[in-house]
C-alpha cells in the first residue's frame, strides 16, 4: 500500500510503504494457535516425558551428547510459546516479526516433539547427527529441484513439470553411467536429460503458449510414459548392462571434514551434494547481484518493460527455462546415482511437487526455497527415522509418512497465506 | 510466406475436430516408433541394418502392426473371441472400454469443471481414493436393505470426495493457498491414510497378510449392465447422467454462470458483486463430489475390494481428458471413452505382444499436447485451423 504525501514543494512525492494493521480477529486466531501449539509441547508431550532425553551429535568417538531434562524442556518451551500467543493475541507482534516468532515455534515443538519420542528409549543417546545428515540427504533432490523452479518462475515460466525433469535426469543418468561405466559422464547425462524437458516446455509455453500449469502436468505425464516404457522394454531386461549405475563414493573435504558436527554434517558428502552447494551460492548471488539475475527478474515481473529496454524477453526465457532443467536434471541424477543406485519406475515419487510446494513457500527466492527444501527434508528424515525408534505411543508409520505433505499444506495454508509470484509468471510475452 | 503473393494451396481445415484427429495421429505414429523401438526381432534385425535395411522395416511394421492390432482387439472388438459366438465374446472389448471410460468421464467432468471456474484441481487421486473409501466402508461394514445399500453407499462416495476436494477449496477461499499445491498434497495425505486403513483392523480383510479391505457386500454393488459375465456396470449411466448435470450446471444455472463468470475474469466477477471465496469452495466441492463418484465406481462396480492402487491414475488420466474435451461435458464424454478404449486396449497389447502399457500414458500425453499447441499441429500438416488452443482461455499465473 502506498500513501502518496504532498510536501511544501509540489513536486517531490514521498513514497511510503504502510501496512495495514493486523485485525483483532486474525491477531486472535493466530494467538489461540500458538497458544495451543504451547500447550501441546507442555501437557501432551512434557507431562508424559521422563527421565533425560540424550541427542548424540557425532558418529563415533570422541562422543559429543547433548543430554537434556526431557519434562523440563518440554515445559519451558511449552511456556515460551504460550507467552508468545497470549503476547500476539494482546498486543500483536509486527509484521517484520512474525517471520521469527514463526521459527520459534518450529523449533520449540519440533524439541518438543524430539525429546518427547526420545523418552520412549532410555539408557541410549538419540542419533541426533544421523537424523541432521539424513535431513541433508533427502533434501538434495528437493533444493535442487526447488532452485530449477526458482530459475524458470522468476523468468516468468511456471515449472510445474520439475518433477518430469527430475525423473528424466534420474533415468538418463543410470542409462548413460550404466553404458559409459563412469558416473561422471552419468551426470551429465543426465543433467542433458533434464534439459531437453526444460527446452520441451519452453518451446510450449513460449513459442505456442500452452497454459503452463497444464503443460507441466502433461510433460510429467509424458516422462512417466516414456521412462517406464523404455524401463520396461529395454532397461529392465538387461538390468546388469544398462542400469547398474555405481553410486559415487563420499569425498571427505581435508580440515573441513574434521570439525566437530559440521564436518562429518556438510563436508563428507558425495560430488554431487558439493555440487548443489555450489549451485545454492550461485543462484542466490547471480540473481540478485548480477547484470544477467537483473535482466532475468525484469522478465519475470515485466517483460514489456525489459523488452522496451532492450532485453531479449524470449531467448532470455528459452535460456533459463533450459538452465532450470538441467539443474532438475541434476536433481534426478542424484537420486539414482547419489543415492539409490539404480533407477526404477517413478522413481521421484512426488519430490517435483514437493520441490515446486518449496518455491512457493520460499517465495521465489533461492534462500528461502532451499530453507523450505531442507525444512521438508527434515520433516522426512524425522518420520524414517521414528519409523524404526520406540516412542512412548506408537505412531503408525503411515501418518509419519504423511507428514511432510501435511506440513506442506499446513505451510503454504497457514505460514505463507496469499504469496505474490514474481508478476508475469506463467504469462506468455506476445510482442505486438 | 506473406499474403499479398499467391497464397498456397493449402488444406483448409476448421474446428476442433481434425486437430484432435491429427494429434491422434501424430501421437499414434511416435507410439509406433516406440513400439518398433521396443521389439526384440526389430532390434535383431536392426545389428544388421547396413546389409540388409529392409529387414529392420519389415520387423518394425510387423512389430506396429501387430501392437495396434491388439490394441483394437482390446478395445472394440475382438474376431478371435467373437468367432465362439457368445454375448461376452462379441461384446468384451467394449464393454472393457466401457468400464475403462467411466471413471475416466467423471473424473474428466471433475476437473473439467473446475477448469471453468478458473481452478485446476490435479486432486483427482485424493478425492478418488477418499471417495473409494467412504463407499467402500459402507459397503462392506453396514448391513442395510437392497437398494438402500447401494444408494447409500454412493452417496457416501459423493461426500468423501467432496469432502477432499473442499478442503483445497476451503484453503484457497479462506487463505488463498494455491489449489495445485494443496490438492497434490492432499493426494498424498489420501494415499497414505488409505495405505494406513489398509493395516487396521476392521478394514483389513482377514486375516491381515494383505493390503486389501474387505469385500463389498452384493447389495452394495452397481448392477451388472449386460450380466454377470461383463464387467460394465451401471456406472456408465450415472457418468452420462452427470455429464449431464454438469452441462446443466454449467449453461442453464445461476450457479453456473457465476462459476463462468469467476473463471473468465474474477476481478470482473467480484466487482459484479459475486462471491468470488464461495464459488471456489462450491466449485471444488462439486469437482470432488465427482471424483467421489469416479472413487464410486472403481470400489462398487469395476472391483470388490479396496487396494493401495484403488485409484488406478484416474487423477492424472482425468486432467488429460478434460483437456481433450476442452471442458465440455460433450468433449469429455468422448474424450473419456477414446481414453478408456485406450486403456482397455493397452491392456490388451500388454498381454498379446509385450509391448509396455505405459504405451498408452506416451500416447495420451502426446494427444493432449499436441492439442494444446494448435500451432505445432499446423506446422506438421501446413493447415490453417481454427480457434485457440485448448489451454489458452485458462492462462493464468500463479497470482490469477
Amino acid at each position: 500500500m502506498t500513501a502518496t504525501g504532498v510536501g511544501p514543494e509540489a513536486d517531490i512525492v514521498v513514497h511510503e510503504v504502510v501496512e495495514p494493521p493486523l485485525t483483532l480477529r486474525s491477531r486472535l486466531t493466530a494467538g489461540c494457535i500458538l497458544v495451543a501449539v504451547g500447550l501441546v509441547c507442555a501437557l501432551l508431550l512434557g507431562l508424559p516425558a521422563h527421565g533425560t532425553a540424550g541427542f548424540a551429535l557425532s558418529p563415533g568417538s570422541p562422543k559429543i551428547t547433548v543430554s537434556l531434562p526431557a519434562q523440563a524442556t518440554c515445559l519451558v518451551l511449552g511456556l515460551v510459546l504460550v507467552l508468545l500467543g497470549l503476547w500476539h493475541g494482546v498486543r500483536g507482534w509486527p509484521r517484520s516479526a512474525m517471520r521469527w516468532v514463526l521459527s520459534a515455534t518450529l523449533l520449540c515443538f519440533v524439541v518438543s516433539f524430539l525429546c518427547w519420542a526420545v523418552t520412549g528409549q532410555q539408557g541410549t543417546s538419540f542419533d541426533l547427527l544421523g537424523l541432521l545428515q539424513n535431513t541433508i540427504l533427502t533434501a538434495v533432490p528437493l533444493v535442487l529441484g526447488a532452485l530449477a523452479g526458482v530459475l524458470c518462475e522468476r523468468s516468468g515460466v511456471i515449472n510445474v513439470a520439475i518433477e518430469g525433469q527430475m525423473l528424466a535426469g534420474a533415468f538418463a543418468g543410470a542409462l548413460v553411467a550404466s553404458v559409459a561405466g563412469n558416473g561422471y559422464v552419468g551426470v551429465v547425462g543426465g543433467v542433458l536429460a533434464g534439459a531437453v524437458m526444460g527446452l520441451l516446455l519452453a518451446l510450449f509455453a513460449i513459442r505456442y503458449l500452452v497454459n503452463q500449469v497444464v503443460l507441466g502436468v502433461v510433460l510429467n505425464g509424458l516422462a512417466l510414459g516414456l521412462t517406464g516404457f523404455v524401463y520396461d522394454a529395454l532397461m529392465q531386461p538387461n538390468a546388469d548392462a544398462l542400469n547398474n549405475p555405481k553410486i559415487f563414493d563420499p569425498i571427505s573435504v581435508p580440515l573441513l571434514s574434521d570439525i566437530p558436527v559440521l564436518g562429518p554434517l556438510l563436508f563428507e558428502a558425495n560430488i554431487i551434494v558439493y555440487l548443489m552447494y555450489v549451485l545454492i551460492v550461485a543462484v542466490d548471488v547471480a540473481l540478485f547481484r548480477t547484470r544477467w539475475g537483473l535482466r532475468t527478474r525484469a522478465i519475470g515481473e515485466h517483460p514489456k518493460a525489459a523488452d522496451t529496454v532492450g532485453i531479449k524477453v524470449l531467448a532470455m526465457r528459452y535460456r533459463n527455462v533450459v538452465l532450470g532443467g538441467a539443474v532438475a536434471g541434476l536433481a534426478g541424477a542424484y537420486l539414482t546415482l547419489g543415492s539409490v543406485g539404480a533407477f526404477s519406475k517413478n522413481i521421484t515419487s512426488g519430490q517435483g511437487f514437493i520441490a515446486l510446494a518449496a518455491v512457493i513457500f520460499g517465495r521465489w527466492s533461492p534462500r528461502g526455497a532451499v530453507a523450505a527444501a531442507l525444512l521438508f527434508g527434515f520433516t522426512e528424515s524425522v518420520a524414517t527415522v521414528l519409523s524404526f525408534t520406540q516412542t512412548p505411543v506408537k505412531i503408525p508409520t503411515n501418518f509419519l509418512l504423511m507428514l511432510p505433505y501435511l506440513a506442506t499444506v499446513f505451510a503454504v495454508a497457514g505460514l505463507v497465506g496469499r504469496v505474490q509470484a514474481p508478476a508475469a509468471d506463467g504469462e506468455p510475452y506476445v510482442k505486438e | 510466406m506473406s499474403s499479398d503473393v499467391q497464397p498456397r494451396r493449402r488444406l483448409r481445415v476448421s474446428g476442433n475436430v481434425a486437430v484432435t484427429a491429427l494429434a491422434f495421429l501424430v501421437a499414434l505414429v511416435i507410439g509406433a516408433v516406440l513400439i518398433a523401438l521396443a521389439d526384440p526381432p526389430t532390434q535383431a534385425a536392426a545389428k544388421y541394418f547396413t546389409a540388409y535395411p529392409w529387414d529392420t522395416f519389415t520387423a518394425a511394421g510387423r512389430a506396429v502392426a501387430d501392437g495396434y492390432v491388439a490394441l483394437f482387439e482390446g478395445a472394440i472388438f475382438d474376431p478371435g473371441t467373437a468367432s465362439q459366438g457368445t454375448l461376452s465374446g462379441i461384446l468384451g472389448p467394449l464393454s472393457e472400454t466401457l468400464v475403462n471410460a467411466t471413471p475416466l468421464i467423471l473424473g474428466g467432468l471433475a476437473v473439467g469443471l473446475a477448469f471453468r471456474a478458473g481452478l485446476f484441481n490435479i486432486g483427482g487421486q485424493g478425492q478418488v481414493i477418499i471417495g473409494a473409501v467412504f463407499a467402500g466402508y459402507v459397503g462392506f461394514a453396514w448391513h442395510l436393505p437392497a437398494v438402500l445399500h447401494v444408494v447409500v453407499a454412493v452417496l457416501a462416495g459423493i461426500l468423501g470426495g467432496a469432502l477432499w476436494g473442499g478442503i483445497a477449496g476451503w484453503l484457497k477461499a479462506r487463505t488463498g493457498a494455491h489449489e495445485v499445491i494443496t490438492t497434490i498434497m492432499l493426494n498424498y495425505v489420501a494415499y497414505y491414510l488409505l495405505a494406513y486403513l489398509l493395516s487396521v483392523k476392521g478394514f483389513q480383510r482377514p486375516p491381515y497378510g494383505q493390503a486389501i479391505s474387505n469385500v463389498v457386500e452384493g447389495n452394495a454393488r452397481l448392477p451388472h449392465l449386460l450380466g454377470g459375465n461383463l464387467r460394465l456396470h451401471t456406472g456408465l449411466l450415472v457418468a452420462l447422467l452427470a455429464a449431464y448435470g454438469v452441462h446443466w450446471l454449467l449453461t442453464r444455472s445461476t450457479l453456473g454462470f457465476q462459476l463462468r463468470a469467476v473463471g473468465a475474469n474474477q476481478f470482473a466477477a467480484r466487482t459484479a458483486g459475486m462471491s468470488v471465496e464461495r464459488s471456489y469452495v462450491v466449485v471444488m466441492v462439486v469437482s470432488g463430489a465427482l471424483c467421489g463418484l469416479a472413487g464410486v465406481s472403481q470400489i462398487l462396480g469395476t472391483n470388490t475390494a479396496i487396494t493401495q492402487d484403488i485409484d488406478a491414475g484416474i487423477g492424472f488420466d482425468a486432467i488429460t481428458v478434460a483437456l481433450l474435451g476442452r471442458g465440455r461435458p460433450g468433449g469429455i464424454v468422448w474424450a473419456g471413452l477414446l481414453f478408456g478404449a485406450l486403456h482397455a486396449g493397452g491392456v490388451q497389447m500388454q498381454s498379446a505382444t509385450g509391448t509396455p502399457v505405459d504405451l498408452v500414458v506416451v500416447v495420451q500425453s502426446l494427444i493432449v499436447l499436441f492439442i494444446a499447441a494448435p500451432g505445432l499441429v499446423r506446422s506438421i500438416f501446413r493447415i490453417r485451423t481454427q480457434g485457440a488452443g485448448v489451454g489458452q482461455q485458462l492462462a493464468k499465473g500463479w497470482n490469477g
